[in-house]
């Protein structure tokens, strides 16, 4: 039921309003609305009720495993989340003067710090909203540092053809070409094909190490070499970072600039598809083109960063300076686990992936490139299945809703199919991960013996499959009175 | 270990399922000259305890002034069950719905909140939100040069009146893509952009004229006729506005004689508090013959293979995991979260209670403005009327002013000279609801002592 239909005309939650409605007579009557906006009219209580039933209607890491590949649906301490939350922060205006500010600046101070230290990068910048603003900032700077050279030749940005879809729709954006580079059978860039495509062209490259296929880029140095030779820079998607947390840090491999999911790899919430941060860090070369504001240390006091102290910066790309609520998160993670406990994130995330893949073989099911390690994920392929008893990757996701398991993420990335890419991530215990194996073993039992068990999959949950066409054909995306559900 | 449950006989365990000796062995695929060395500048592991008291201190080092900024980030009660229940681990740690039988919660209240902001903006069709305010025109500027098949020219009409940062920030995004923003002035006295200043540009191409309501002065616009010229100059209308405001304002798809085509702006007044700038969502409505090509994620209701009602992302076919270099945006997050807590703010304020909070912060700044300038030395600068902000001058330099009263714990306000030289001096303020009586005399008997 929605909330709308729970209303009553004249309800409200009195208490939370002023009690009187204040005179407006000095706005014009012509600027005025004329009739009210439909919002519910529904008690306190009954607001309440409504959204902590909603709340029970969803999936999430704190009720159950949710070994989403590519996203990091690691534990989200709690800690993180009150102390963003004190008072005093949640008070603060984006533009209270820095004198009122010093505790919050010193806290986004301390983050950049520890963020580059642990990429090996020589900045980092706090700003971006969310991993796609991060690569957005990160592919402007790329052209920032060539137009400040004054080489406007670079028309192209390489993207492998395993990358996320942000990456091609990112460098569109920024107003380059985006040139596909192929995946050899071992899930290694090819470097034939890299080595016709390179040249004068050539803006940079955007690369994701571990990649999506869930194992790393071996010849990275290479590529690097490969790529600077020719004048192009190298951009890190950091949306693998977990997997090499503490063990490799981009700066090393040789990226110039590089965004983290802090949302991943710092253990923000997911909050339901966001917010996020993707915050950004640079080599030595792109730091005068970083996004502002940045926080700056001068003795012992902290201020912002603009356009004054960065004539060269890319600007502004969001209104105030980022998801500060977020990074609050971030920190207070970042300074719980300490050096110690970073080098874990990386090994731990790793020993958790690698044993799920050794379970799930034996269990009988194909790897997508069985001869490698995996990183903190990997890709398993139900082609096989597929072809004998019909069984697909979304047969095997919703069966696993109906177990309590949040599916993997699943059809990505597209290079193989009907694949499913598990990431369990360094916070799910042994239990967990074997109870996962044994319902995955049974999912395939029940699809051998009688595939209806898995095409009638969910069962168990509020609603069962949802019919997509008829969303897009029929749109109904706002409720209005009098109208049918789904028939708009 | 924080967060990792692993016992040392686990570890065992399952190193020997993936017959290896050690953690490290699964790392041989790596380059062992890549091996990160130490990371000797980040600080050993605090305890939960250890943080806490570092947090608190900061926190408390910077306090809880009484806050007279707006500019774009309001101060308005939050009741408390709205973030009790944003905060439930159930929409917390969920991630975006792409199993909708496991996510019918929160695409449910995505679907609620496209219906409430729709009906606030009086248009058709809403996104499940932005990053930002500034994201969100910057989407919508997007979405126009897409739409907008009559204009080839790529460029846009923005008032200077609008949102110095939402300026820079479309400006930032857009400009890669050949789009350029042409910038009208706005009057003095009057603080409003008239149409009579958009005279110059008539017939020529542009595809889309933004018009903000309030404006950052807080001045009403003549939104009416701002939005026929537009549409007389065959340009989208693309509405800026406050949400709290449109509680009394004209809704966009009411304005002028077909109504605005567009609407955005900042969410954060419904229900988000000010925590230094975010995490806010940005707003973005639009017409129904441009939904295909708004950006970002949409929640549509439908029907189960057994008929009953439930939620889906739908139109999928626009967005960048499908569409890759030819999606009509790289967004592929929303503000889910915040989003969340202005839904449930909605629904226990209701329309009668956003208007109650709209008025007495309407009325709260002409009052604090009426204190203000029965003071020697301080004049209103514009005319105008104007919805919950006000602009002020004092006759010497402000930012002694404004340093002043922040000695005093008062955050006096925005200065403008930064982005608007002629407004030198000039100080852009805000009482919200939040403001008793008492603290708008203690802002007047501060400035009093200041000003001495």
């Amino acid at each position: 039921m929605l909330i709308f239909e729970q209303s009553s005309p004249g309800r409200r939650g009195s208490a939370q309003a002023p009690a009187e409605l204040a005179d407006v007579s000095a706005i014009p009557a012509g600027l005025r609305r004329t009739s009210r906006a439909l919002l519910p009219e529904v008690s306190e209580l009954q607001a309440v009720r409504h959204y902590t039933r909603l709340s029970q209607k969803n999936f999430s890491i704190d009720t159950q495993f949710y070994p989403l590949g590519s996203c990091t649906m690691k534990y989200n301490p709690r800690a993180c989340n009150s102390l963003a939350m004190l008072p005093e922060f949640l008070h603060r205006h984006p533009l209270a003067p820095d004198s009122l500010s010093q505790g919050y600046l010193a806290c986004m101070y301390d983050l950049q710090e520890m963020l580059k230290e642990v990429t090996g990068m020589k900045g980092v910048s706090l700003t971006p909203m969310a991993g796609a603003q991060g690569e957005f900032a990160g592919v402007a700077m790329i052209r920032a540092y060539h137009d400040a050279r004054g080489d406007k030749a670079r028309t192209e940005i390489l993207v492998p053809d395993a990358a996320h879809g942000t990456n091609p729709a990112t460098a569109v954006m920024c107003g380059f070409e985006v040139r596909e580079i192929p995946t050899n059978d071992q899930g290694d860039v090819d470097l034939e094909a890299l080595e016709a495509a390179i040249g004068p062209q050539t803006a940079g490259i955007m690369l994701t190490n571990p990649s999506t296929l869930g194992v790393f880029e071996r010849r990275i140095k290479k590529i690097a070499e490969m790529v600077h030779a020719v004048g192009g820079l190298l951009y890190y998607d950091g949306a693998n970072l977990n997997a090499i947390l503490g063990k490799v840090r981009p700066g090393d491999m040789g990226f110039d600039v590089i965004h983290m999911n802090l949302h991943k790899t710092f253990s923000t919430p997911h909050g339901g598809g966001g917010p996020g941060s993707g915050a950004v860090g640079v080599s030595e070369r792109l730091k005068p083109f970083m996004p502002i504001p940045i926080v700056a240390r001068e003795g012992d006091k902290y201020r912002w960063l603009t356009e004054q102290d960065m004539p060269q910066s890319i600007g502004r790309l969001s209104a105030w300076m980022g998801n500060a609520g977020v990074l609050l998160r971030a920190y207070v993670y970042a300074r719980m686990l300490g050096r110690d406990g970073m080098h874990r994130v990386g090994e731990y995330a790793t020993l958790n992936a690698n044993y799920l893949l050794a379970e799930l073989k034996k269990a009988g099911f194909d790897l997508a490139y069985p001869g490698r390690r995996a990183t903190h994920e990997f890709i398993v392929t139900v082609k096989r299945q597929a072809k004998e008893f019909g069984i697909t990757a979304t047969d095997v996701a919703k069966r696993l809703l109906d177990y309590g398991y949040h599916a993997p993420t699943i059809y990505f990335p597209l290079l193989v199919p009907e694949c499913l890419l598990i990431e369990p991530t360094e916070t799910e215990a042994k239990e967990d991960l074997d109870g996962f194996v044994r319902t995955m073993k049974k999912i395939l039992a029940e699809g051998v013996e009688n595939i209806q068990t898995l095409k009638d999959a969910p069962v168990t949950l509020p609603v069962r499959r949802l019919d997509e066409v008829r969303a897009a054909k029929k749109l109904d995306l706002a409720w209005r009175p009098e109208q049918e559900a789904g028939a708009a | 270990m924080p967060f990792i449950p692993h016992t040392q006989a686990d570890v065992q365990d399952m190193l020997s399922a993936i017959g290896a000796q050690r953690i490290d062995d699964l790392f041989d695929e790596i380059p062992s000259e890549l091996r990160a060395k130490g990371l000797d500048g980040i600080p050993v592991g605090a305890s939960e305890m250890e943080v806490t008291r570092i947090m608190h201190a900061r926190a408390t080092r910077d306090g809880m002034p009484l806050n007279f900024i707006g500019a774009g980030a309001y101060e308005h009660h939050i009741p408390a069950a709205v973030w009790q229940i944003t905060t439930r681990g159930e929409f917390y740690s969920a991630y975006t719905p792409y199993q909708a039988e496991a996510s019918q919660g929160t695409l449910q209240v995505v679907y609620e909140y496209q219906s409430m902001i729709t009906s606030l903006t009086g248009l058709d069709a809403s996104n499940a939100s932005m990053y930002d305010g500034a994201s969100a025109l910057s989407e919508a500027v997007l979405m126009a040069v897409r739409a907008n098949r009559k204009s080839k020219s790529g460029r846009i009409l923005v008032p200077r009146a609008l949102h110095p940062f939402y300026r820079q920030v479309t400006h930032n995004i857009v400009k890669n893509q050949g789009i350029e923003l042409v910038e009208v002035d706005y009057d003095r006295p009057g603080g409003h952009t008239p149409v009579e200043a958009l005279a110059e540009y008539a017939g020529q191409d542009f595809a889309a004229v933004v018009i903000p309501q309030p404006n950052f002065f807080g001045v009403l616009e003549d939104v009416d006729q701002l939005t026929d010229w537009a549409h007389a100059n065959n340009a989208l209308a693309i509405a800026v506005v406050n949400p709290m405001a449109l509680a009394l304002l004209k809704p966009p798809g009411e304005w002028g004689e077909t109504g605005a085509d567009m609407a955005c702006g900042e969410g954060q007044p419904l229900g988000v508090p000010l925590s230094s700038g975010g995490p806010y969502y940005g707003f973005l409505t639009c017409k129904m013959e441009l939904v295909r090509q708004m950006p970002g994620r949409i929640v549509g209701r439908t029907l189960d293979i057994e008929g009953k009602p439930g939620f889906v992302l739908t139109l999928q076919a626009r967005e960048q995991h499908i569409r890759r270099s030819k999606a009509t945006s790289n967004i592929c997050t929303n503000q889910g979260l915040a989003v969340t807590a202005s839904t449930i703010y909605m629904s226990i304020m209701g329309a009668d209670g956003l208007e109650r909070v709209a008025a007495a912060s309407h009325a709260n700044t002409r009052k604090l403005v009426d204190k203000l300038t029965a003071i020697d030395g301080v004049e209103a600068l514009f005319s105008r009327p104007a919805f919950h902000e006000s602009v002020i001058r004092f006759d010497r330099p402000v930012a002694d002013v404004v340093r002043g009263l922040a000695d005093r714990n008062i955050v006096a306000g925005y200065e403008l000279g930064r982005y608007y030289p002629e407004l030198d001096g000039a100080l852009l303020v805000c009482a919200t609801e939040t403001k008793t009586e008492g603290d708008l005399d203690s802002y007047a008997d501060s400035l009093r002592q200041v000003l001495g």
